[in-house]
């Protein structure tokens, strides 16, 4: 019986995905656009703080890309706000992948400013895929329960900022502030935590600020 | 979740060595799959044989080298295991950082 020849190989397998995600930055890039891979749980309020981000920046053009499974509620939403959106369906998958994100932005045909893609509301596997962004958003909530870090550690660790949600529920939820930030902390050094709240739309012009520094 | 279409990712890859190799089967395909990858070993177990049906790597064994994701100590540099909800150091109480150690995803090698 022969005896088995070993070939090495050492090559990832999530080439494909990043190949593709890479040509999109490259492209959005040379188009003047700053990319933004905003993700989250199920309503922890992506939407509602887009709005509010969109709303305030003022000498850049806002574009979006809505991702999810089924509807497209937000997408209508932002469009009557005059917000250049296109909704993308994937009628089942849990995240947006690179090939999905650049048809959308071939059918969009963006310009100098910021893409905001609004991923699928999972906590999970949006923070896996590069999709082509420049940075990635997590919107977080005070709702969600302070342990949010250590139950997903990913989402947190690959953030580049945490938006925490609906601060004004503070006094009606159980959130440990300081065994979150601990959490928080382990993970990641560098993302800016900024606390808001969609409701009584507070604490956004710090983000609007984070922004315009990385739009620069 | 998302092992189905990684998984036929993988055959294409090992499929393209095979070729590359001049080989018609492939015997052995060594994969190393971190515990923090976000892929599941078990179920890429359970969709390889499936869809390697016909494939140059029907009749390979998969073996799977899974790793156990490690923190490194800010304060003292140790690597540890996490306990569940925590990242401190079991050494110095100290506050862990992840590594690269755990997101590991990649084809080691075939055998042919």
């Amino acid at each position: 019986m022969s005896e088995n020849k070993e070939i090495e190989v050492m090559q990832s397998v999530y080439d494909k995905n990043d190949e593709v995600a890479a040509k999109i930055n490259s492209a959005l890039t040379k188009s003047g656009i700053y990319a933004i891979n905003v993700m989250g749980a199920p309503g922890a309020g992506k939407t509602t703080s887009l709005i509010q981000i969109i709303k305030r920046l003022t000498d850049v053009i806002p574009y979006v890309i809505e991702g999810d499974i089924e509807a497209d509620f937000d997408t209508k939403t932002l469009q009557a706000l005059g917000v250049k959106a296109i909704q993308i369906n994937t009628g089942g998958a849990c995240h947006l992948d690179s090939p999905l994100i650049g048809n959308a932005v071939d059918e969009l045909g963006l310009s100098n400013g910021v893409l905001f893609i609004e991923n699928i509301g999972n906590l999970v596997c949006p923070a896996e895929f590069m999709i082509g962004e420049h940075a990635k958003m997590l919107i977080s909530t005070v709702t969600e329960g302070s342990d949010k870090p250590y139950k997903y550690p990913l989402a947190f660790e690959k953030a580049d900022i945490i938006v925490i949600n609906k601060c004004d529920l503070l006094p009606y939820v159980d959130f440990d502030e300081e065994f979150f930030m601990k959490g928080v902390r382990a993970l990641n050094k560098t993302a800016p935590v900024i606390k808001v709240s969609g409701k009584t739309e507070e604490g956004f012009d710090k983000v609007v600020s984070w922004i315009m520094e990385k739009v620069k | 979740m998302h092992e189905y279409p990684i998984t036929q990712r993988i055959i294409e890859i090992v499929g393209e060595y095979a070729v590359k190799n001049n080989a018609d089967e492939v015997k052995v395909i060594n994969l190393v799959v971190g515990d923090y990858s976000g892929y599941v070993a078990s179920s890429i177990e359970l969709y390889f044989e499936l869809i390697a049906q016909g494939s140059a790597c029907e009749k390979a064994k998969l073996n799977i080298e899974r790793i156990v994701p490690k923190l490194r100590c800010s304060n003292c540099g140790v690597l540890f295991t996490r306990k569940p909800y925590s990242f401190e150091c079991p050494d110095c109480k100290g506050e862990g950082r992840p590594t690269e150690i755990g997101q590991e995803f990649f084809i080691r090698s075939i055998e042919i």
